[in-house]
């Protein structure tokens, strides 16, 4: 077994008991990427002299006898819309393609402070915008599984790099579910917390009411070490929640008795691949058999999720999106007469078309005479949206249902038709209008050989109880152990 | 066509190519045409929800703290002279 095929918790281990340094993990993953990377096209950037500096540093420590944490010595690969001090953050987007921040996003800080290694930076759909990297204004990622089929977005480098072990663990965001359905895809584990448990500053801005980062690892004990690594209240951003960061890791427990877990039938869509409908199904009655107590329950207002999300994000983008006018940083167009020419030409060289859709989309939304025919009653369904998990967590733990309709789709499947393209996301986005914590984990691959994920909601701040599920499931089942071929 | 496009490009200080505005538009027809379908809902009455979880406007201490040095700030911009950001003239 090579090093990059390592876990998180594996590799430490090693570290620990001096069997290899982090500067041999770090040229594994390095020398794996160089295999590789020319066909998953996962990587824009990497970060390797800054790596083996940092590397070197946590192999001294470990040297001169001192205890390591559970991420020092770590590579990781970070989705390039964390904002990175002295390295190109470019969000996927070529109107940043020169931009440099000159400060850290608090999750990098905080990486950083826990002396993980950083690779590079990962690819992504343009300003998170996306379910498959194709949007990406520099290149789109492939899945591992088959090069033909997209890895899912918006955080679809992420997911591509862990699968074919081009990094150990990775940071995703998810806004719809960009950290969830890429997961899915790429047969690996993904978790979106809860809204406000990892703070956001550092992070460039999409939606801001639904924006999370959060852990794209190997499996569910992975994701319950970063989460933990990068959870907690931040005074610089004033919506993260001040809760008590409890060790993810404790969480961990092969038991799910008397686990009330819920079914909403509202998820078994029409239109459902049979392959992803057969997995979950299996998977849930293997929860059941270990003890679970599986109840069948409603969350009307599901249906509705794709179009309340499509006017609140798209909203918020049109917002967020209008600091990038060739001023302060970014690219600036060349061809002006006039400062309004200098706006309008910069946004129309600088954005690629889903963003430019998702601006001019949200720019109506918002603006007068339908504000409160689109904005304020996407913002009243949201509310009810939010009614229905509430009232089914009155009477279930957790909720069970798959992670997307269907396994990966090929590469320009939907480019041509966007209102497809947001469908694929119709079972990840209720969670994030709700502001509860889901995971996504490997369940089984379809006939044709590709990942189906299994996703798993909480309340809101019970990430523990979510990856005891998925902890459970996974000690029972070898889904997570299967590795794309990559021939 | 539901939508000005022309009109909603110019508030979004966007410039559509021609081919653009032709093909968003009908796609931003049919993606509104779906998102009629929240019409069907009656929520007379429901409070709209800007954020999931509920809380409190944040307030802080009014202490002075260091900024970012303006060099490094400015030194990111497209053109800048004098400690400030260069823009076109804006004042005839």
């Amino acid at each position: 077994m090579g090093l990059h095929q390592l876990t998180i918790h594996q590799l430490h281990d090693l570290l620990v008991k001096k069997e290899v340094t982090s500067r041999e993990a770090t040229e594994a993953l390095y020398r794996r990427i160089g295999e590789v990377d020319g066909k998953i096209k996962a990587y824009l950037m990497l970060t390797g002299e800054e790596a083996f500096r940092q590397a070197d540093e946590v192999d001294r420590k470990i040297i001169r006898g001192e205890e390591i944490g559970d991420l020092a010595g770590i590579p990781v690969g970070l989705k390039d819309i964390l904002c990175t001090k002295g390295i190109r953050t470019t969000c996927g987007s070529k109107i940043l393609r020169e931009y440099v921040p000159f400060y850290d996003g608090t999750v990098i800080r905080k990486l950083k402070e826990r002396e993980a290694i950083f690779l590079g930076k990962l690819n992504m759909d343009e300003f998170a915008m996306g379910s498959s990297t194709e949007n990406s204004g520099f290149q789109t990622t492939r899945n591992p599984w088959d090069l033909q089929r997209i890895p899912g977005g918006s955080s679809g480098g992420s997911a591509a790099a862990v699968a074919a072990n081009e990094c150990i663990a990775a940071l995703g965001t998810d806004t719809g579910g960009s950290i969830r359905q890429p997961a899915s895809c790429c047969g690996v584990v993904g978790l979106k917390p809860t809204y406000g448990r990892v703070s956001r500053y550092g992070l460039v801005a999409f939606a801001s009411s639904l924006d999370q980062i959060g852990p794209i690892t190997k499996d569910v004990k992975d994701c319950a070490i970063l989460l933990s690594g990068i959870s907690g209240y931040d005074p610089c951003d004033s919506t993260s929640v001040n809760v008590v960061v409890p060790d993810y890791k404790r969480f961990l427990v092969n038991n799910v008795k008397g686990v009330r877990i819920g079914i909403p039938d509202e998820y078994f869509i029409e239109g459902m691949d049979r392959d992803v409908e057969r997995s979950v199904k299996e998977a849930i009655d293997l929860l059941k058999k270990l003890g679970a107590e599986v109840k069948s329950i409603s969350l009307p207002h599901t249906m509705y999720a794709v179009a309340i999300y499509y006017i609140i994000c798209t909203a918020e983008a049109s917002s967020n999106l209008a600091r990038y006018d060739g001023v302060k940083y970014g690219f600036r167009s060349s061809r002006f007469e006039d400062l309004m020419e200098m706006y309008t030409r910069t946004r129309a060289e600088g954005f690629g078309k889903e963003v430019k859709r998702r601006i001019i989309l949200g720019t109506y939304v918002l603006s007068a005479g339908y504000y409160e025919a689109y904005y304020r009653k996407a913002s009243q369904v949201r509310t009810l949206m939010r009614n229905d998990f509430e009232r089914a967590f009155e009477k279930v733990d957790v909720i069970v249902t798959p992670t997307a309709p269907t396994p990966a789709f090929r590469i320009g499947e939907k480019v041509e038709n966007p209102l497809q393209m947001y469908l694929s996301d119709i079972l990840t986005i209720p969670v994030n209008l709700a502001g509860i914590p889901a995971i996504s984990l490997p369940c089984g691959p379809s006939r044709e050989g590709l990942p189906i994920g299994l996703q798993i909601m909480g309340k809101h701040f019970d990430e523990g109880k979510i990856l005891q599920v998925a902890f459970t499931f996974e000690q029972n089942t070898d889904f997570h152990l299967k590795k794309p071929a990559l021939i | 066509m539901k939508m000005d496009i022309e009109k909603v490009a110019r508030l979004a200080r966007l410039e559509l190519s021609g081919e653009e505005k032709e093909t968003f538009g009908n796609q931003l027809d049919q993606i509104l045409t779906y998102m009629e379908q929240l019409n069907r809902l009656d929520t007379t009455g429901v409070e709209p929800t800007s954020h999931a979880i509920p809380m409190d406007n944040v307030f802080r201490e009014d202490e002075v703290k260091p900024s970012f040095p303006r060099e490094e700030v400015l030194g990111i911009s497209p053109d800048q002279e004098d400690d400030h950001f260069k823009v076109p003239r804006i004042i005839e």
